[in-house]
């Protein structure tokens, strides 16, 4: 490796925008304060989460102030992760004379490691699956949402292949039956727009390092008017919501990686889907016996999933490692699970090509350069493991 | 991200012997695109059945590719013989080391390399390795019992997690854990009774008929037949402790070396094939 990287992983996380780092800086050293305190060093500090909330409330677009000009809808977490414990969680204790949970296979292990200890203890759990292009199965979706269902939870686009769910749609159906509605929206916030005013969803989870904010800081966004129960209980924080000392310099650099992300969303959508279009197009051209898998209609614009048959995704991006081309893989290998990836299974894709699967995920900090970069080099490495490989027949 | 040592990142980035051997003496398929592996092993011997030349393909992951790699450098110029007694902790050795998780990788090569020779001899792969014998217990990766006791007695394995790592048994919905479990539970509990049979009591406190029937069936097995040879013979008169009273006859009885032949023979077949504890004498 020669010390140059090629970060195409924007899905598993992004770098801090310096915009963001700059805004944090003096919460670190200087402004240290805890935000609770009664005098002005502290105290000033829960200005500027207030600031930072409502950056977060206006790219949701979820406009509701408080008497006080709050946007009280938006609740700090630590990540995503606990933004969807909290959601669900939350959901089951507020409608707590109805045991089903309903979601779908594609989710992130998040929400489905979370459904399966629900089960364990006695909860009831629906699993929609897809077809073949990762679509939800929406006929599916109406005969499991019944007057049993507390939550229904949806990813609002995957982590693996970018498809984007009927949100809208699916939360039409909770609130049909009189479930919630719950989105985890890792993956779309600040890469599609969200309107979350003209909008049923109940509750919403992002996390701030998948939008070039820092790790350890994420938000559950909770409609006004839905009942809540926290999940972390401790002190008065976020209105007694989400108990712990605030993150100040994460929820300011989050409040920033807002703002950011709502001014330039057209520019960069366009830009990160001009990047993942060359790059599917030029491998397309240069590399026989490839698919690319998800719903080509509905997907996010920074994410490639393409299946490289015949051959082991771990192999392949360890030999992009050499060129300090950063991309991830839904083979077993990579993880150390011995099975291919869930969203690949439960799309049905045949394991000579889950194996074989590669992400390729964009920001507005990739190049051109570096997308021919890997469409150059790529092709190499694929021919040299197909030769390698026993059911490659050139 | 996976730890891989030197050695490793070595023989995956270069790897050695790849492709397949033209007319080869022996062919060794294992595994499945579906396990997320495979391996194709082929060799050539030379004329004094030393293995001249051997080549892989493999589809795998990087320590697949490394593991197959060392392994067609272990059997290049060793005998069938010689090779035959590779195991997967060789493979182990020479790439110094193997994430846990990944030691299912140098299982392949040593089954692909069983298959191979096995193929060679004319026996059928699958029947050579067992593996297809038996009841599926892992329904994921198609993994037999059989297949799981033999990698737990291979690799004195003790916990169901080693199980995974070596077979990848119960690696994908888990739901045959607890069957594996138990199979484990089975193995360890066989090995301790064999490891207790090794100290069990001596000869000479065995019940009367099961050192009669044991004697007798070595005398007949193993002792008559090379008395024969020389004219001679020998019987079974009486069994007092631990020591065996024979009569020899024919041109035994009364020849110079039968001393020589009581010990050398009869003593050492009955302490190698029924007791250590056995002496032997003329009456």
């Amino acid at each position: 490796m020669n010390g140059k990287v090629i970060y195409a992983d924007n899905n598993a996380t992004t770098c801090v925008a310096p915009e963001v780092f700059e805004a944090m800086r003096s919460y670190l050293c200087e402004n240290y304060g805890n935000p609770s305190s009664i005098y002005t060093f502290g105290g000033k500090l829960a200005a500027d989460i207030e600031a930072a909330r409502r950056h977060v409330a206006d790219l949701l677009g979820a406009s509701y102030r408080n008497n006080l000009g709050q946007a009280t809808e938006i609740i700090f977490t630590s990540c995503g992760t606990e933004s969807d414990n909290a959601a669900i969680r939350s959901a089951l204790q507020t409608r707590n004379d109805r045991h089903k949970i309903v979601t779908s296979k594609l989710e992130h292990p998040a929400i489905l490691n979370l459904c399966r200890e629900l089960e364990r203890e006695g909860y009831t759990v629906e699993t929609v699956g897809v077809d073949g292009q990762g679509r939800l199965n929406m006929d599916e979706l109406e005969r499991a949402v019944d007057s049993d269902t507390a939550v229904v939870s949806l990813m609002w686009a995957n982590n693996e292949i970018g498809n984007i769910f009927p949100v809208e749609a699916a939360a039409k159906i909770a609130h049909r039956h009189g479930a919630l509605f719950h989105t985890d929206a890792v993956q779309a916030v600040g890469k599609v727009p969200i309107r979350l005013d003209e909008s049923e969803i109940d509750m919403l989870s992002l996390s701030g390092h998948k939008l070039h904010a820092p790790k350890g800081v994420g938000v559950l966004y909770v409609r006004r008017g839905i009942r809540f129960r926290p999940f972390i209980i401790g002190g008065h924080q976020e209105k007694g919501r989400r108990g712990g000392t605030e993150n100040v310099a994460g929820i300011v650099g989050l409040g920033k990686a807002c703002e950011l992300a709502l001014a330039g969303m057209d520019a960069e959508i366009r830009y990160v889907a001009m990047l993942r279009d060359r790059l599917e197009a030029k491998i397309s051209a240069s590399v026989p016996q490839i698919r690319i898998n998800g719903d080509m209609e509905h997907r996010l614009p920074n994410t490639s999933s393409i299946s490289f048959e015949y051959i082991e995704g771990e192999a392949i991006l360890l030999r992009l490692d050499q060129r300090g081309i950063c991309a991830s893989s839904g083979s077993a290998c990579t993880t150390g699970s011995l099975e291919p990836s869930h969203v690949l299974r439960a799309m049905g894709l045949p394991y000579t090509a889950a194996h074989g699967t590669l992400r390729f995920s964009f920001s507005r900090y990739n190049t051109v350069e570096e997308v021919d970069e890997i469409a150059e080099y790529l092709p190499g490495v694929i021919a040299a493991l197909r030769a390698m490989s026993p059911y490659w027949k050139a | 991200m996976w730890d891989y040592n030197d050695k490793v990142m070595d023989h995956f980035l270069n790897p050695r012997n790849v492709g397949e051997v033209k007319n080869p003496d022996g062919t060794g398929e294992v595994g499945n695109v579906s396990c997320g592996d495979a391996l194709k092993l082929t060799f050539k011997l030379d004329g004094n059945g030393r293995i001249s030349e051997a080549k892989f393909k493999t589809f795998g992951c990087a320590s697949a590719i490394a593991s197959s790699s060392v392994l067609t450098e272990l059997i290049i110029g060793k005998t069938l013989e010689e090779a035959s007694k590779i195991t997967n902790k060789d493979i182990v050795a020479r790439l110094g080391e193997l994430p846990e998780e990944k030691l299912h990788c140098s299982v392949m090569g040593m089954e692909a390399l069983q298959a191979a020779i096995a193929d060679y001899r004319g026996v059928k792969a699958a029947d050579a390795a067992g593996d297809h014998e038996g009841r599926v217990v892992c329904k994921c990766f198609g993994v037999t019992d059989v297949k799981i006791r033999r990698v737990i007695r291979e690799n004195n394995i003790k916990t169901v997690a080693e199980v995974t790592n070596y077979c990848k048994a119960g690696g994908a919905c888990s739901s045959c854990l607890d069957d594996i479990q138990k199979i484990l539970d089975e193995e360890l509990h066989r090995k301790k009774t064999a490891d207790a049979g090794k100290s069990e009591p001596g000869f000479a406190a065995w019940p009367v008929v099961r050192k009669v029937v044991k004697v007798q069936e070595v005398i007949d097995r193993e002792i008559v037949p090379m008395l024969e040879k020389d004219g001679g013979s020998m019987e079974l008169v009486d069994i007092v402790g631990a020591t065996v009273r024979v009569r020899l006859q024919g041109r035994c009885s009364g020849c110079p070396s039968s001393g020589v032949t009581l010990k050398n023979l009869v003593e050492d077949k009955l302490r190698e094939f029924v007791s250590p504890d056995i002496m032997v004498e003329n009456v």
